[in-house]
């Protein structure tokens, strides 16, 4: 997962100054990347070609739009930080802005925290901590937890609006999949912080103490709660910094944990930028540090954590290979392949940006995705209908931009539908690539958005090679009717989750996390506990 | 393939079918030979049935229902909407199919498909109805003129278990007797075995009994039960030469599913794909309100595109969907629901 802030710290304080347009492919007529960038984009009729409409024919049926009301959501001006049970101002009253990327309008000021505010927040997580949490029954804890868990649910709406606006993810995602699963989160490590000793049998699982989080952009309120749902069931606290450009859902959920009566100090939520980030994992009353976000970060976490006796964790990017064999189902895999790399715009750690599809079906699978890419609805993240809403910063739309144009020089064919694309906001076409080779960056870097490299192979054994031949190594697909190919795929591919005939599920109960490149420690289930404990003999 | 001789000329046409001087003979010939072709046209090259079925591409179950799942919670509203259902109307067979059928229940089923809401211009007639082969006659004299086809189940609807000869000798009387279209039911007891040249050779055979008359073949996806039996059965009825291909008789639960329709939907795409035929497709039993009909349009949009959004090549059998249509058209109109005994009931 990319990250919001080492790399770009100032995406989001920065205000309009400089090349607000030139920078912005979406600026204007010209579609994304169109015009002087060189590229060549798909000006056909709209829709599939298939469907044998002629020039200026007008598709007789479109979908009116349907957007979900705004007004659930009651923002504020301005957000401070939330250190020990209180909405508190920076100790500099540094403010940083955070907006929403589909009409590129600012929605709130938010307080940065400064490196004084990081040490408040630890000394009141450590207070919590060793003055009450660490030492309340799990039963107790478990109250909290299924307490959040529904508060949540019962906000899931107010959420889902809020975490489109800020994002720039479609509502239909924010309230199908994030919410639910955010929730989902508590529910089932509500369930296990009274039964530690069944998790860990014939061990005593003991709390670490105070808990770095950082989180990236992607999935704000869902990574929030894949940190903070263990840390809290094992009897940690917690200081999360949210990513500087969607700070919002996590500031809501200051005011769920006021509205659960969390003791102070529990949960402690810093945002601001990058460095801010480093100075909380660096912080010497931390116990244990967990990071989401992009393998150049993680490495640097790493080293700031070397020779310490922080716990630490991390689950970096992925450039992961949705291999597809012949006797695969193809209509069904071709939406596993759509959901794998437009979900969330691409912006997915785990997404199967690497297409990898036996020779012998590559034509008519490649047909069938570019039909299927023209049905993609591209356009406001608050519209029921929105398939791809908008990329989460103009920073990333400029990562995208730069990676695709690349693709192009380097020789790959490059397909984009023609769908209209909003006049504001950050905006990226549907991408896909064919004639791609393993060499091209575009099927080495991780992109981060919705583009797609189609590969292709010949043998069970050269797909294997093909999928395992990168830095990576966090998710990947199987798509086949037979099996004992699933498993056999399942043993030799180098990734810490693969789905078969299906892509992009989670579930609070599996396990998730990479290996090489992609990181270490596992989230979710009885190994996302581990990663919060302390293992002692009765 | 079928044991027939091809066609004594190469050169017939689609043109010829219509043409009432063509010989029985002629026309039996004809449709296998239109039905070799369709299985040639599969991939370009001669092949045997058995080699067409194995090509069939598998379902998976898990997958067709959250694709359909995604598809359900478009939300269509306004405009899209009353013309989704303005369209819906259009493509409705309305369906009368009950051993109390009488001729008086025919001639109101009728009036109702010419005029659905008597007094108001703007709501259009009906596709067609539906009806047994023995009410054709009632029918077509009731519709006349209007522009509403009447169409006739056959080949010993529901179950499809009688002779063949039977079969063929329904399908032709009711052809004689005015019908427009024939929905014919496949012989399920033959595909479940496995005996699939004789289910295809009777689809060419009815192909070729029907004549003029355009051909719809009953799947009955209830009892088949696995998508992947719907989707063979799609193919094999596509490649013997149906015209539609329709899901169910109503009279097995479950009759038609979205996930169903989808697969068949996917089905139809492929054919088209690789012969240059577009087949119809009829979801029957099952669909009730105005909100399901808008499910399937959807369905159909996003999978076959604009092209198939026209009575010409989408159906739904049903009977009391329409009032349901007629109700949520006023309620669009005036924002109001109006109440059930405004609409009559046939």
């Amino acid at each position: 997962m990319a990250d919001d802030t080492l790399t770009h710290p100032r995406t989001s304080e920065e205000p309009a100054s400089g090349d607000a347009s030139a920078g912005d492919p979406s600026a204007g007529d010209a579609p994304a990347g169109a015009g002087e960038r060189g590229l060549r984009t798909w000006t056909g009729p709209v829709g599939p070609a298939s469907w044998g409409l002629g020039d200026g024919q007008a598709i007789p049926w479109d979908y009116a739009p349907a957007p979900e009301a705004r007004d659930i959501v009651r923002l504020r001006p301005r957000y401070g930080l939330f250190i020990d049970g209180r909405e508190r101002q920076s100790s500099d009253g540094a403010v940083f802005t955070s907006v929403d990327p589909s009409t590129e309008e600012p929605l709130a000021e938010i307080a940065r925290a400064t490196s004084a505010d990081i040490d408040r927040a630890v000394r009141a997580a450590r207070r919590a901590q060793s003055k009450g949490w660490g030492s309340l029954p799990g039963k107790e804890r478990a109250k909290y937890l299924f307490r959040i868990a529904r508060i949540l649910q019962e906000r899931s709406r107010e959420f889902a609006v809020l975490e489109s606006m800020d994002s720039g993810k479609p509502i239909k995602e924010s309230r199908d999949v994030d919410v639910p699963l955010a929730a989902a989160h508590f529910w089932y490590y509500a369930g296990w912080a009274d039964k530690l000793e069944y998790a860990f049998p014939g061990r005593v699982a003991r709390p670490l103490g105070v808990a770095a989080q950082v989180i990236p952009w992607n999935f704000p309120l869902l990574m929030l709660s894949w940190k903070i749902a263990p840390a809290l069931a094992a009897g940690n606290t917690v200081v999360l910094k949210p990513a500087s450009t969607t700070p919002l859902s996590a500031l809501l959920f200051a005011e769920v944990c006021v509205e659960a009566g969390l003791p102070p100090g529990v949960v402690n939520i810093v945002p601001g930028p990058g460095e801010i980030g480093m100075a909380l994992v660096s912080h010497p009353g931390v116990d244990k540090v967990a990071f989401t976000g992009s393998t150049e970060v993680g490495r640097l976490i790493a080293r700031a954590v070397a020779g310490t006796d922080k716990a630490l964790t991390l689950e970096l990017g992925g450039k992961a290979a949705n291999i597809v064999f012949d006797d695969a189902p193809l209509d069904q895999a071709i939406e596993g392949i759509v959901n794998g790399i437009y979900f969330n715009q691409g912006e997915v750690c785990c997404a199967g940006s690497r297409l990898l599809v036996q020779e012998s079906i590559a034509e008519p699978l490649i047909e069938k995705l570019k039909d299927r890419l023209a049905t993609i609805r591209v356009g406001d993240p608050l519209d029921k209908n929105t398939d791809v809403g908008a990329i989460n910063s103009k920073a990333q739309l400029e990562r995208i931009t730069a990676l695709v144009e690349a693709g192009v020089e380097e020789g790959a064919t490059l397909y984009q539908p023609a769908c209209q694309l909003p006049p504001r906001g950050y905006f990226f076409r549907p991408t896909l690539f064919t004639n791609v080779a393993m060499s091209h960056r575009i099927a080495r870097e991780e992109i981060f958005g919705p583009v797609l490299s189609v590969l292709t192979f010949r043998t069970p054994e050269e797909a294997i090679e093909k999928a395992n031949n990168t830095p990576y190594g966090l998710s990947a697909g199987v798509w086949t009717e037979k099996g004992s190919r699933i498993l056999l795929m399942t043993r030799r591919l180098k990734a810490g989750v693969v789905w078969a005939n299906t892509f992009n599920r989670f579930d609070p109960t599996s396990p998730f996390g990479g290996y090489k490149e992609s990181g270490f420690g596992r989230e979710g289930g009885v190994h996302g506990l581990h990663a919060y404990v302390r293992l002692e003999d009765r | 393939m079928t044991t027939r001789a091809p066609a004594t000329d190469a050169a017939v046409t689609d043109a010829a079918v219509t043409d009432a001087a063509v010989t029985d003979a002629a026309r039996v010939d004809l449709a296998h030979e239109t039905a070799r072709e369709l299985v040639r046209g599969w991939d370009g090259r001669a092949m045997s049935l058995g080699h067409l079925l194995g090509r069939v591409t598998p379902v998976d179950r898990v997958g067709v229902e959250e694709r359909v799942a995604a598809l359900r919670t478009r939300s269509i509203k306004k405009a899209s909407k009353l013309w989704a259902l303005d369209l819906a109307i259009r493509m409705t067979d309305l369906t009368t199919l009950e051993g109390k059928d009488t001729p008086g229940k025919v001639r109101a089923l009728c009036a109702k498909a010419m005029h659905p809401a008597p007094g108001d211009p703007a709501i259009p007639h009906v596709a067609a109805v539906c009806v047994y082969p023995a009410l054709v006659a009632e029918a077509k004299a009731a519709v006349g003129a209007s522009g509403v086809r009447v169409a006739s189940v056959a080949t010993g609807f529901p179950s499809g278990q009688t002779f063949s000869d039977i079969k063929l000798a329904e399908t032709r009387a009711a052809v004689d007797a005015g019908a427009d279209e024939v929905d014919m039911v496949i012989d399920r007891g033959a595909f479940l075995a496995g005996d699939y040249r004789t289910v295809f050779d009777e689809i060419v055979a009815v192909k070729a009994a029907a004549g003029p008359a355009h051909l719809k073949v009953i799947l009955e996806t209830g009892e088949l039960e696995t998508y992947d039996n719907v989707r063979r059965a799609s193919v094999l009825a596509m490649a013997a030469g149906a015209d539609f291909i329709k899901t169910s008789t109503g009279k097995v639960q479950p009759a038609a599913t979205l996930p169903v329709t989808l697969v068949m939907l996917e089905a139809i795409r492929d054919f088209e794909r690789q012969t240059g035929r577009l087949v119809g497709m009829k979801p029957a039993g099952g669909i009730r309100t105005a909100k399901e009909s808008i499910q399937y349009l959807v369905v159909l949009y996003e999978t076959l595109g604009p092209r198939w959004m026209t009575p010409e090549l989408f159906r739904f059998g049903a009977s009391s969907l329409l009032n349901d249509i007629l109700m949520q058209i006023e309620k669009e109109r005036t924002g109001r629901y109006a109440d059930p005994d405004d609409f009559s009931l046939d």
